[in-house]
């Protein structure tokens, strides 16, 4: 129990908002290290991000891949579970799309097949969950250890899986054979008549991702086994007393939080590449944790963070282009600068913050 | 005033949002004498001491420390000030040991091992001195509160305070535990010491302290020289009406057992048995006491009947449906469904989680109850509204049920708690501790509660520490040492009989 406390507005929107602006102005001291202009640079992340119908669409399409892992490790997070398999969990999730995709898209059109492929993601996903959840409720082997240890496991399996088994017959690519109309989603752009993202890839799953921020939210504020996690994760002693079973629930919440990570390939793999091919998952997974940190495990703070790193990336991009001087690898610099002020100095602004607001407060309670 | 002052409040302010917890304080505390300071729960004690240490900044007011004003930024600075304090709710770290609890923040040098050293000595002389032994390398969370509640004194003097704030250090002693640092106490402000002592045992006021001052809502009404009041007094200026300081009751009508222990044996977080092959039973009607010196095995007694603990043998029969819990362990959620509530002794650990609302704690372990939602889904709307009906009845205050329940004082969380028990209509209560750190007019309720539960043919077992509790409360007790149950004694036996026995005298006579 510390000193005080911020009002509720100013815990989740003014502190993240400031430790986004620190993360900006010291990522402007570096570019200006390496000799650019730091308000050109965010001018063209920024335009690139969001100035054009296409960049929009990019964003959004990098974000609904946030909004699904960010989610992932937001469930956990509430009952106290570090899931840092994100990353696997997602890759393993591409398999269940992509057995839903290469058994039905020839023969169904693909509103047939998106339940279906939406069950294998999240049941791969899970199920990829599910032995860190068992180690961890059953024998205490902490799931940061086995959940990153399963990332690697995926790892190798999707590589097998993909040379040895699924490869597309005659092909040197460790790909799967690209799916027939009956397996890709409508872009958003085809649903929603007036908008245009150009080439940009954002589909229908980007609904689906908003869909999920609800539902999470019933489930961890409206239902009894969201009380049941919340109360795990906030006092495993008040748990047992209240007749909470810890193995249950540390299983239960990973099974979901598995589940979403695994949604994520929807995206990539149905609504994207529309064949499942290896390292799809490029980092969606480990930026999760960020998104969920500065979300405050929350799924509306979770759909903005998404959404600035979805800036972040397709920004990103663009500026790499623009400005030879700012590589890929400043970038992730960049981004890593968010992390760090976002997740791990969380703290460092909250005392000002604090003072500030006892200042604030103090003249009001004079007078009475 | 001619003697020196160790401490000079001059109109302090706090607020917690629309909370005034302290309005325009002025307290004066003479260097070397003990002061006390009583108060309803809320009334603002704690936060005062909090300013005090550092750890809540004022809204307006002066602190001087030996005549001079100063500012106390954090606990660092007040440390420095020749400040410490024993908090009510433990600040320990479960899991380091007792060692290294009390060099925490205070390691001497970079290097663990000197340091540790001579931690190690200094804390085996002040052990001595004071006679306040606990084993230096014990894992805290295997420490029963009682002696926790050491490790925090001991910490304190670990760090060389001048003046000394204790807030409800008695809360979880026995009465000899509590005379015996009480004679510390005594010895401290003989050596020039200050103390400034928080607590609701006016016993203990009229006792040991040289001056006492009184708050209410969040104003110090007055403040006396202990020679010159009485309990009486006191309880009045406190409660702002008269207060019963006795239990009144009917004689108890037992009827059918409700509860009964057979051959119950359960360890402890190290494997070590500490409730061996007890049997009891409490009937429907009567209250039934378990007295007992803490740490002699009856917090976990308490916890292997209520499915919270695993036990290794025996076996419980709740109100006719009998669990052999060794065979067939049941967790906390079915011995509800049996009709068993529990107010357990430690509230933080278990009785409540502190970061929730309120309202949210008011369902906790009955939260699957159909009456607070369909299927899946809980009724937010009548969760709260059951809720506020609880908080009326028990005259929780602030009375708000969206409320962090970590902003609630100690007593009010205990209401809380002891509120959502109770109110289920359980066949059996279990209860731990019902009054620590509660105030003088809510122990007058709590207990009416809890006679009144049993004269509506309900069976309660009640553990406490606090002798007189049992002795006004209960109808039969029994005394635990060592884990066994050594005698079961009519409440009128005498006192010193009981302590003789709490000790474990049965037991040495045995052997
Ligand atoms: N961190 C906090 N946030 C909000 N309100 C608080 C906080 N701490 C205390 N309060 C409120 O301030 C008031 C005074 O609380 P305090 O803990 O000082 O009471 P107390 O006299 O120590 O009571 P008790 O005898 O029950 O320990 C109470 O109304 C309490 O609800
Ligand atoms: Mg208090």
């Amino acid at each position: 129990m510390r000193a005080g406390q911020l009002p509720r507005w100013a815990d989740y929107g003014l502190m993240p908002a400031i430790n986004v602006v620190a993360a900006f102005l010291v990522s402007g001291l570096v570019v200006l290290l390496i000799g650019e202009n730091p308000v050109e640079a965010v001018r063209i992340l920024v335009w690139g991000a969001l100035g054009w119908n296409e960049g929009i669409g990019f964003t959004l399409f990098y974000a609904t891949n946030f909004i699904f892992t960010g989610l992932a490790v937001a469930v956990a997070f509430h009952a106290g579970l570090f899931n840092i398999g994100g990353e696997g969990q997602a890759y393993l999730g591409g398999l269940g799309v992509a057995l839903a995709c290469l058994a039905l898209d020839r023969f169904v059109p693909w509103w047939v097949t998106l339940p279906v492929a939406v069950a294998g993601a999240a049941a791969a996903g899970a199920l990829w969950a599910l032995v860190p959840a068992y180690l961890q409720a059953k024998r205490g082997s902490h799931v940061v250890i086995t959940t990153i240890m399963f990332n690697f496991i995926a790892a190798s399996l999707m590589v097998y899986l993909l040379v040895n088994v699924m490869a597309k017959t005659g092909s040197m690519q460790p790909e799967t054979r690209t799916f027939e109309a009956g397996g890709r989603l409508p872009l958003l752009q085809t649903i929603l008549p007036g908008v245009d993202f150009g080439s940009a890839p954002v589909n229908l799953s980007f609904v689906l991702a908003l869909l999920s921020c609800l539902l999470v939210w019933v489930l961890i504020w409206r239902t009894r086994l969201g009380y049941e996690i919340r109360t795990f994760g906030a006092s495993p002693g008040a748990a047992v007393y209240a007749g909470i079973s810890p193995v249950r629930i540390t299983i239960v919440t990973m099974l979901i939080s598995g589940g979403l990570a695994g949604m994520m390939a929807i995206n990539e793999i149905m609504g994207s590449q529309h064949r499942l091919l290896i390292e799809f998952v490029s980092g969606y997974g480990f930026v999760g944790i960020a998104v969920a940190l500065m979300g405050r495990a929350h799924p509306v703070g979770i759909i903005l963070a998404a959404i600035l790193f979805g800036i972040l990336y397709q920004g990103g991009a663009e500026l790499a282009f623009e400005m030879p001087a700012i590589t890929r690898d400043m970038i992730v610099v960049i981004q890593g600068l968010v992390i760090l002020f976002a997740g791990a100095l969380e703290h460092m602004f909250r005392p000002l913050l604090l003072r500030l607001f006892g200042i604030l407060a103090a003249p009001a309670s004079k007078p009475a | 005033m001619t003697a020196p002052l160790a401490i000079e409040l001059v109109g302090i302010d706090k607020r917690f949002g629309s909370v005034r917890a302290n309005k325009d304080i002025d307290l004066k505390v003479a260097k070397g004498s003990i002061h006390g300071i009583v108060g309803e729960n809320g009334a603002g004690k704690s936060t005062l001491m909090s300013i005090l240490y550092g750890f809540y900044h004022a809204d307006g007011g002066e602190i001087r420390v030996d005549g001079r004003p100063v500012t106390i930024a954090d606990s660092q600075a007040a440390i420095a000030l020749g400040i410490g304090m024993v908090h009510q709710h433990f600040m320990l770290v479960e899991n380091f040991t007792v060692l290294e609890n009390v060099i925490l923040g205070a390691e001497g040098g970079p290097l663990l091992a000197g340091g540790v050293a001579r931690a190690r000595a200094t804390l085996k002389r002040l052990a001595e001195d004071y006679d306040l032994k606990v084993d230096p390398d014990a894992v805290i969370e295997d420490l029963p509160v009682g002696l926790q509640q050491r490790v925090e004194i001991l910490k304190a003097l670990f760090r060389g305070a001048d003046i000394l704030i204790l807030d409800e250090p008695t809360g979880v002693l026995t009465p000899a535990e509590a005379d015996h640092l009480f004679r510390i106490l005594k010895v401290l402000r003989d050596e020039g010491k200050t103390v400034l002592l928080i607590t609701h045992k006016l016993r203990e006021i009229m006792a040991i302290t040289d001056e006492v001052s009184v708050m209410r809502r969040g104003e110090m009404v007055a403040t006396r020289q202990t020679s010159k009041t009485s309990m009486g007094e006191l309880a009045e200026l406190m409660v702002g009406r008269r207060v019963l300081l006795e239990v009144e009751k009917q004689p108890a009508s037992p009827g059918r057992p409700v509860l009964q222990v057979e051959n119950l044996t359960a360890r402890d977080g190290r494997g070590v048995d500490v409730v061996r092959d007890v049997s009891f039973e409490v009937r429907a009607g009567e209250i039934v006491g378990i007295a007992g010196v803490s740490g002699n095995g009856q917090s976990e007694l308490l916890e292997a009947i209520a499915g919270i603990r695993p036990v290794r043998s025996g076996a419980v029969t709740i109100d006719g449906t009998r669990l052999d819990l060794a065979r067939h362990p049941v967790d906390a959620a079915a011995m509800r469904r049996h009709g068993l509530a529990h107010v357990p002794e430690d509230r933080h650990r278990m009785g409540l989680v502190t970061s929730f609302s309120e309202y949210e704690n008011a369902i906790l372990g009955y939260h699957r109850d159909p009456a607070y939602g369909r299927g899946p889904m809980l009724d937010i709307g009548a969760i709260r509204e059951a809720a506020r009906v609880e908080i009326e009845k028990y005259d929780i205050r602030p009375p708000d049920c969206l409320l962090r329940t970590a902003g609630f004082s100690g007593g009010n969380q205990q209401k809380i708690v002891l509120a959502r028990e109770i109110e289920r209509d359980p066949v059996i209560l279990l209860v731990g501790q019902p009054t620590r750190g509660v105030d003088i007019g809510a122990i007058e309720f709590i207990h009416k509660r809890l006679v009144a539960l049993r004269d509506a043919g309900k069976g309660v077992l009640l553990v406490s520490v606090e002798l007189d509790e049992i002795r006004a409360l209960a109808d039969r007790v029994l005394v635990m040492f060592d884990g066994r149950v050594v005698g079961e004694r009519a409440p009128e036996t005498d006192e010193s009989e009981l302590g003789l026995l709490m000790a474990g005298a049965a037991q040495e006579a045995a052997e």
